[in-house]
Parts: structure tokens; C-alpha cells; sequence
């Protein structure tokens, strides 16, 4: 594969025999020894995954927690140190730009974690934003994303073995990983470097995220390797990773999300603050204020059927209203899952709906999210 | 890799046919299942219908995509395996028996052509 960027964590994905693929210009493992495996592993012992092409953005300065409030749509300046959010930068119109998540590593200091295929369009649009934010206040936005790579620990076995990592205490609050609630982070020390541990994830499962200086990751990754292998720990792809995502029904960029899609049309209002200005609020305002045409919502296939894929039209007696975003064969569910973008009126939980596979109408039921629930 | 048989004919895409007189039994080889990786849908061809070689005649399903199927050979459906309905996982299991797809009743000789056998089907994967 010509041109495509490699994480340092390549020659251990392929001493693992992973297979890769292009994902958003990264040659990045999609599986190791099987997605369904995989999947498995990370619901019901541990799973690691290589999340170094995601970008790291930091943004420091006195006033950078303002700035953020006013360049994205959730609250940065409600965090405390150590606090974290799942957070959305808008265009004007409300639609897309990334979804990413905000974690405020001090006081004047927050690190954000954005979309590999984003992070010179972030960028550029936060710069933008800072030229419009006003030269006399101090806000300075670095992209870390060369330095810094990171990994995902995700599964109910992880807090077994996390704290071993470690032989001190936190910087910020906690004495160890595992005493961290849910978006919480904190900085520990790891062969001499500062690393970052938040309890964050995109599973659906307990589970740590590691952001640390791209020399050290693979000597993290090994370590937690060895770490975790009495407990179950498997090596996990950008597939299974897909798959756990979607029976959460947590959005990707690209399929549920973007330029043209508003937050609140993919379901994610909660993480829209609109009692403060920032860029798209209005038309947000508007769309709540007059009601949305169209939803994102996720759905499960009725009876056997092909996995429904990104693209697929969904139906109701014989017409049209809507299309399939992402789409897959449940290795939880053992059925079809999926999420669709649907207009008004049939936007309701709990309708019949049809997906349309090569010509021929399967039956699926709209359902609330997450589609998987642990019992 | 599981060794490739030797009463087989293959087709570059990956398809095997097992010639018996005037029928041919068809399925994927055991590298393309490997390929493909957890099969977790397989859509057949209907009985009766009429099939040419090279013809997109079925689909398989991973979790992550959808691969087509093309018949090796020309000729009438006359069986389908139903047991990868319930059991898709056949295909990944057993590729070259419990994973087969469908027999057909050849109308016209298989083109050799197009079909080679299995010395040149692993030269092909690079297993040769």
C-alpha cells in the first residue's frame, strides 16, 4: 500500500499476523485473529486496540476553556481538571465538522482527541476561530499528533491488570487507573514520560484510553500485552472495534456524522449546550425550536437477513424514508444491527421499517440505543 | 493453510467445481473463505435457475462486507445447500465439503480455459 502513514505500533500489529487496510490514509490492523473473536474478547474478558492515528490537539492559554465553549457545542468550562466530554465543532450551517473528545488536563491546558481523516481540517478551522476569537486574549492551539500516539484497553478484565502499569500515583487526583470514574484523566509516569489515563472509550465496555509519546507507545503496548494475557487480553482491529461501536449505537464521522448532518439529527443533543454562543448555534436553535425532519436512529433486522450495509434505502409500505448509515452482522445480537438517518414521520422507536438489500425488502424494527444491553 | 484438492478445477476468482459426469458441485476454495474471514451470510442461487460461467450468481456475506460469487460453470441449479442458511460458518469450517454452495447440471463442457487445476490454483495464491 503506497503513501499510507504507519503508527509505531506497525511492526507489532504485524508480528501479530494482522491484516491491514487503508483507514483514512493510515495502513491500521482491521484484525488480527477474527473480528467476531475480537469482539468477544473486549465484551467479555479485555481488548487492545491501536488508536494512534487519531490527532491530539492541544489547546492552552488563559483563556482557552472560554475559546473552547465558543468553537464547540458542549460546556468545556464546566470540566474541572481531570474532567472530560464528548464534544462537536460545527460549520455555520450546524452540520459536522468532527465529533471529538475534550479532556482538560489542567486548569489553562485541555487535550483534544479528533478523527485521523480530520485533523488538518480541525486544525485550520481552529485557527480560524482563534484569528476570530480576538488577538488580545491568549489561547494557542498545537497539534501533538506527530508526538503523541495512543492505545484503547477496553473489557471487563481491564481494571484487573491496569494498575500494574504504574508504580506511582497520579498527578492530578488519583492514585491509581483503575480509582478513575467515568471521563476522568489523569497523568501518570511511564518508563520517565507523562502518559495520559482516561477512563474513556468507544466499546460500550469499562476501559481505559493511554495517550503517551509516540517512543514509548510500543514499549506500552507490549507491556500491557504481557499484563493482560492471564486475563484475556486480545489484540483488537479497527473491525471489532466497528462492530462494538455500532450495537452501542455510538456515531462514526463518515457515516452517521458529517458536514451536512447536525448534531441534534444524529441524536446527539445532549452534547449540545445552546445557552452559550458558539458557531452553528442559531441554526441548531432553529432546527430544535421548529423540530427536526430527519433522525438518526438505530434499528435491528426482524429475521435472518444480509447484514444491512452504510448506503442500503429504508422503506415503510413502499416508500422511501431514509438511508442505512452503518450496518453490520451483530456478533452480540447474532443478528443484523444498524443505524439509519430517517425523515419525519417515521422517525419513532418501535416502527416496522424495511431495508432494502440487492433488490429484495427485509423486515427491521427501529430501536433505542445502545441495541446491546449487558445483562 | 489446509492443502488444496486435487480432483478440484478452480477458477481465478476463487470458486471450486467438483466435475462428475454431467453435474458440478460448486463452492469458494479454502483461501478465499480465509480471505473473506467470518462468514456470517451466504445468499444462493435459486433451483431451476440457468447459470453462465463468469456469472455473478451469489453473494457472501462477512461483518465487514459483501463479497460476490461467480458460477466456474454453465449449466441449470438443481440443488442448493440450505444448511448454510442456519449455518453460514460452514463455509469457514469446511470450505470443500459441509461449505458448498450449489450443484448445477452443466449444458455445455466446462471451459478449461478458464478453469485450472490445482497445482496452477495454488501457484495462483502463492502457495505453489
Amino acid at each position: 500500500m503506497l503513501n499510507l502513514k504507519r503508527t509505531p505500533l506497525f511492526d507489532a500489529h504485524q508480528s501479530l499476523g494482522a491484516r491491514c487496510v487503508d483507514f483514512g490514509g493510515w495502513e491500521m490492523p482491521v484484525q488480527y485473529e477474527g473480528i467476531v473473536a475480537e469482539h468477544q474478547a473486549v465484551r467479555n474478558a479485555a481488548g487492545i486496540f491501536d488508536i494512534s492515528h487519531m490527532g491530539e490537539i492541544m489547546v492552552g492559554g488563559a483563556h482557552s476553556a472560554d475559546f473552547l465553549d465558543s468553537s464547540l457545542t458542549n460546556q468545556a468550562s464546566s470540566l474541572t481538571a481531570g474532567g472530560a466530554q464528548y464534544s462537536l465543532m460545527c460549520n455555520a450551517h450546524g452540520g459536522v465538522i468532527d465529533d471529538l473528545y475534550v479532556y482538560r488536563i489542567a486548569k489553562e491546558v485541555f487535550l483534544l482527541i479528533v478523527n485521523a481523516s480530520r485533523i488538518e481540517e480541525d486544525l485550520s478551522q481552529l485557527q480560524n476561530l482563534v484569528q476570530e476569537y480576538g488577538k488580545d486574549r491568549t489561547v494557542n492551539v498545537v497539534n501533538e499528533s506527530n508526538q503523541l500516539s495512543a492505545v484503547a484497553i477496553q473489557g471487563p478484565n481491564v481494571r484487573l491488570f491496569i494498575d500494574e502499569l504504574f508504580s506511582m500515583k497520579g498527578l492530578i487526583r488519583v492514585n491509581k487507573p483503575s480509582d478513575l470514574s467515568k471521563n476522568q484523566i489523569d497523568v501518570f509516569t511511564f518508563e520517565e514520560n507523562d502518559v495520559y489515563v482516561a477512563n474513556t472509550g468507544y466499546t460500550g465496555e469499562s476501559g481505559f484510553e493511554i495517550v503517551g509519546p509516540s517512543k514509548i507507545i510500543a514499549e506500552l503496548w507490549h507491556r500491557l500485552m504481557k499484563l493482560g494475557h492471564p486475563h484475556g487480553l486480545k489484540p483488537a482491529g479497527l473491525g471489532a472495534r466497528d462492530t462494538l461501536r455500532m450495537e452501542m449505537g455510538y456515531p462514526l464521522y463518515g457515516n452517521e456524522l458529517g458536514e451536512s448532518v447536525t448534531p441534534l439529527e444524529a441524536g446527539l443533543g445532549y452534547f449540545v449546550d445552546l445557552n452559550k454562543p458558539f458557531r452553528g448555534r442559531d441554526r441548531l436553535s432553529e432546527l430544535k425550536a421548529n423540530g427536526l425532519n430527519r433522525r438518526n436512529l438505530a434499528f435491528q433486522m426482524s429475521s435472518k437477513s444480509p447484514p444491512p450495509r452504510q448506503g442500503y434505502p429504508v422503506s415503510t409500505d413502499g416508500i422511501t424514508i431514509g438511508s442505512v448509515t452503518s450496518g453490520t452482522q451483530s456478533p452480540s445480537l447474532k443478528t443484523g444491527i444498524g443505524m439509519a438517518l430517517i425523515r419525519e414521520p417515521h422517525d419513532k422507536i418501535g416502527n416496522r421499517i424495511e431495508i432494502e438489500i440487492r433488490g429484495r425488502l427485509f423486515p427491521a424494527t427501529i430501536k433505542r440505543k445502545p441495541l446491546y444491553v449487558k445483562s | 493453510m489446509s492443502t488444496i484438492p486435487e480432483n478440484l478445477k478452480y477458477a481465478k476468482t476463487h470458486e471450486w467445481a467438483c466435475m462428475e459426469s454431467d453435474c458440478a458441485t460448486v463452492g469458494i476454495t479454502d483461501h478465499a473463505q480465509f480471505e473473506l474471514t467470518d462468514i456470517v451470510y451466504v445468499e444462493l442461487p435459486e433451483v431451476g435457475s440457468t447459470l453462465t460461467a463468469g456469472q455473478n450468481c451469489a453473494v457472501v456475506e462477512s461483518v465487514k462486507i459483501a463479497s460476490d460469487i461467480y458460477s466456474p460453470v454453465t449449466g441449470e441449479v438443481i440443488e442448493i445447500n440450505t444448511a448454510l442458511e442456519g449455518a453460514p460458518e460452514l463455509v469457514n469450517d469446511s470450505a470443500y465439503k459441509e461449505g458448498w454452495f450449489f450443484k448445477v447440471k452443466l449444458t455445455s463442457e466446462p471451459d478449461l480455459s478458464t478453469l485450472i487445476d490445482a497445482p496452477a490454483y495454488a501457484a495462483k495464491i502463492g502457495e505453489g
